[in-house]
């Protein structure tokens, strides 16, 4: 099993999520901005940091990038695609994910460990969660807060596309809904501002964010 | 070529945590009297044509779900 990890001029965290791959079984490669293929991959993380220096609006470049037009035929076919952070704003602006999201309620950067609510979700990556569930990752953005037109939003709760809320009391950014992470209609694509790949060894004083990695992967380390 | 201002503001009804943060030092400037304050972004640029300048609006100078844009051709 090999997992693709994109990397944007930009992009910070897709060491990290390489690791969290590797610790959850499978093997990895780094997918450079302007490769066109993902042949022999079976999952793709686009990571976390600021693509393209986050100018325009996050997320607004990097959804122009080659390889974003690989993801978009992947996910179509149903292949997994995990969006973390500035992935998920990402994914969020390619229009592979429902909704926006805003800059911070408080405007300041955030950066610190916190809980979130798995929700009930038919997506592979919570195959290793139950619903109700808590885990803790580290929350580390500023340009967080959940956004969707009323209508969006209605649907995207009607259809179980929320996949993680902030636990009770601990919503940093203003989110609606508490939302921290949604999936498209078919589950296979899932976003979310907290990061699990920061979450993947005792040093760190979780490992719950393993549980993602391990979910389409089928693979218990 | 024209030369094109594209005014991109955050939609109303959508807290704007940047204006509510210049608005929110305003006092301590001794400035009083203003409310209100939303921030955007101005996109000036030239093309041959304003055929496509609302298409690039709505693929990438703004995200129609969070932003509203006006084109002023200059």
């Amino acid at each position: 099993m090999i997992w693709g990890v994109l990397q944007f001029p930009g992009s910070c965290d897709e060491r990290d999520a390489q690791n969290a791959c590797e610790l959850a079984g499978a093997d990895t490669r780094l997918i450079w901005q302007d490769e066109t293929s993902l042949d022999g991959i079976d999952g793709v993380i686009v990571p976390g940091g600021f693509s393209y220096g986050d100018y325009l609006r996050v997320g607004a470049i990097a959804q122009f990038a080659p390889a974003m037009a690989a993801v978009k035929e992947f996910a179509a076919g149903g292949g997994p695609v995990l969006g973390i952070c500035n992935g998920f704003q990402v994914l969020c602006e390619s229009g592979l994910l429902p909704g926006a999201l805003l800059t911070n309620e408080g405007t300041r950067f955030i950066c610190r460990q916190g809980d979130l609510v798995v929700q009930e979700s038919s997506s592979p990556w919570l195959s290793e969660m139950n619903a109700g569930e808590t885990i803790s990752i580290p929350f580390k953005h500023q340009t967080g807060r959940y956004f969707a037109p009323p209508e969006m939003l209605e649907s995207i709760e009607s259809n179980n596309q929320v996949a993680f809320r902030y636990a009770e009391g601990q919503n940093p950014n203003g989110s609606l809904n508490d939302i921290a992470g949604v999936t498209n209609e078919a589950g296979n694509v899932l976003g979310l501002m907290p990061h699990p790949e920061h979450a993947v060894d005792p040093l760190t004083g979780s490992i719950d964010g393993l549980k993602l990695f391990r979910g389409p992967a089928g693979v218990v380390a | 070529m024209i030369t094109a201002r594209i005014l991109i503001r955050p939609k109303e009804g959508i807290l704007d945590a940047q204006g509510k943060t210049v608005e929110g030092a305003l006092p301590a400037l001794g400035f009083s009297g203003i409310e209100h304050v939303r921030v955007g972004r101005m996109v000036e640029l030239q093309a041959e044509s304003a055929d496509r300048l609302e298409e690039l609006c709505e693929k990438l100078l703004a995200n129609p779900l969070i932003e509203d844009y006006e084109i002023e051709i200059v």
